[in-house]
């Protein structure tokens, strides 16, 4: 526990430090989302029906920028090695690794969305179902994500190797996320989308960080 | 126990050469009598006319794309617990075949929708889901490539193998659903009445066709991946020497 606690607090520090990648990845977030409009008009009503899709998308490919950093730097400073080499599980140390990546991608991305949304011209209703699918989806996307940054950790040109492994893996979240706020904007119920996002996120739990403990201990052999 | 037996290369290369001719004659001749059958005898279709005889080659395509990401799975999860060496050759030997069926099926698919739907494509789940398999044999195709040597990448492909299949049937049944959220019915299917014998038939010797090219291709793949692994020893062998 100590170890989890450690390495959270260590990729925390390095993700909100000076040269860190929050704000970045927000800021492509933002800029993402706001070039749909320059590109397919202003009509509030057309913007409105697409913007779940818009969103969404922008969420996966932001998720996707900050993928490359996951292990690659720890790789490269030699940390990887003493976090496998330290006796915690090496699938405690991806969880922890995950859980940071998230909470300083995916969350930063959960609080801007009502921003988008706002801009996107969607409703109260579909504002709020974002948020919630957002929250659920997101650390799937951080838990499927470190596979393809643990299969990738020391190959060359990795960041576009790994959006070809990982984007066909995001499909079930895209669907599922983008759906609900589709149903909840029709006034439909969003339960059976939730829960299926719920129950990928929890199927990713071990397949994520399992898989990704196993990419590791053969990259730092 | 056969397996173990095999794991001998030398052994596998001696089996596969005795095999090979026989498996090759089989393929050709299965070939022969299925695509003739199907495209020059089977009755046509009373609504789709000669349309039809695309599923000839459309369905069984479909099947082997699906077999051979179930065979590379397989084939990665025997590498990876049992360290077999010939498992690996045969994942990697497996990967270009099941997507050139991928692309077969999808491509007849299309072919066959203009003329019954009246578009090239529509997001209709099937053909969805066939698509992003075809792209998860794209990006396993591509790890492969993208490390250089042969040990580390046959370990990371057969892991991202392993996590593919798990996730192949959740991305299967939530394209179901989205096709089902997005678009009703609208499809016109081919399951209305069940398939009579006179099309069934030469389906069947198609699809025994389709299983025996895969077998031989792959046979013949893993050889030649064997000898080039044998050629890469060599040279680092002489490199080593000179050095």
């Amino acid at each position: 526990m100590n170890a989890f606690l450690a390495v959270l607090r260590r990729d925390l520090r390095l993700a909100f430090a000076q040269g860190g990648s929050v704000g970045l990845v927000v800021g492509f977030f933002v800029i993402a989302a706001t070039l749909f409009p320059l590109a397919s008009g202003p009509e509030r009503a057309e913007l409105a029906r697409v913007a779940p899709a818009v969103i969404w998308i922008g969420a996966l490919l932001a998720t996707l920028l900050s993928l490359d950093r996951m292990f690659q730097a720890d790789l490269e400073d030699g940390s990887l090695d003493l976090l496998l080499a330290g006796g915690a599980p090496s699938s405690l140390v991806v969880l922890a690794k995950c859980l940071a990546h998230w909470l300083s991608t995916g969350l930063p991305l959960v609080i801007v969305s009502p921003l988008l949304s706002l801009l996107l011209g969607l409703d109260g209703a579909g504002t709020i179902m974002l948020g919630k699918t957002l929250l659920l989806g997101t650390p799937t996307l951080s838990l499927i994500g470190a596979v393809g940054a643990g299969l990738t950790v020391g190959v060359r040109r990795a960041g576009i190797l790994i959006a070809v492994l990982v984007l066909p893996l995001y499909v079930p979240v895209l669907i599922f996320g983008a759906g609900a706020v589709d149903l909840a904007m029709l006034g439909l119920d969003t339960g059976p989308s939730l829960a299926l996002l719920g129950a990928v996120l929890l199927v990713s739990l071990p397949v994520g960080t399992l898989g990704a403990a196993a990419a590791l201990r053969l990259a730092a052999l | 126990m056969m397996l173990t037996r095999l794991a001998n290369p030398t052994r596998f290369m001696r089996l596969a050469d005795r095999l090979l001719p026989w498996l090759a004659a089989a393929t050709v001749l299965a070939f022969a009598a299925g695509l003739v059958w199907g495209l020059g005898f089977a009755p046509p279709d009373y609504q789709q006319g000669d349309t039809v005889r695309i599923m000839f080659v459309h369905v069984p395509a479909a099947w082997l794309a699906m077999f051979g990401y179930s065979f590379m799975a397989v084939a990665s999860f025997v590498a990876l617990v049992w360290k077999h060496p010939l498992a690996d050759v045969a994942a990697k030997a497996a990967a270009p075949l099941g997507a050139g069926f991928c692309l077969i099926a999808l491509i007849t698919g299309s072919l066959w929708g203009e003329p019954m739907w009246g578009t090239w494509w529509v997001w209709d789940a099937r053909l969805t889901s066939m698509l992003v398999l075809f792209f998860l044999y794209v990006g396993y195709i591509a790890l492969w490539s993208a490390i250089d040597e042969p040990e580390r990448a046959a370990r990371a492909a057969a892991i991202l193998a392993l996590v593919g299949a798990v996730n192949v049937p959740i991305v299967k049944f939530s394209v179901d659903w989205w096709s089902t959220l997005h678009q009703p019915a609208s499809v016109i299917r081919m399951d209305g009445p069940t398939i009579d014998a006179s099309i069934l038939w030469p389906l069947a010797i198609n699809a025994l066709a389709f299983q025996l090219y895969f077998v031989t291709v792959l046979l013949w793949r893993m050889k030649a991946e064997l000898i080039g692994r044998r050629i890469r020893a060599l040279t680092l062998g002489i490199a080593a020497r000179e050095a």
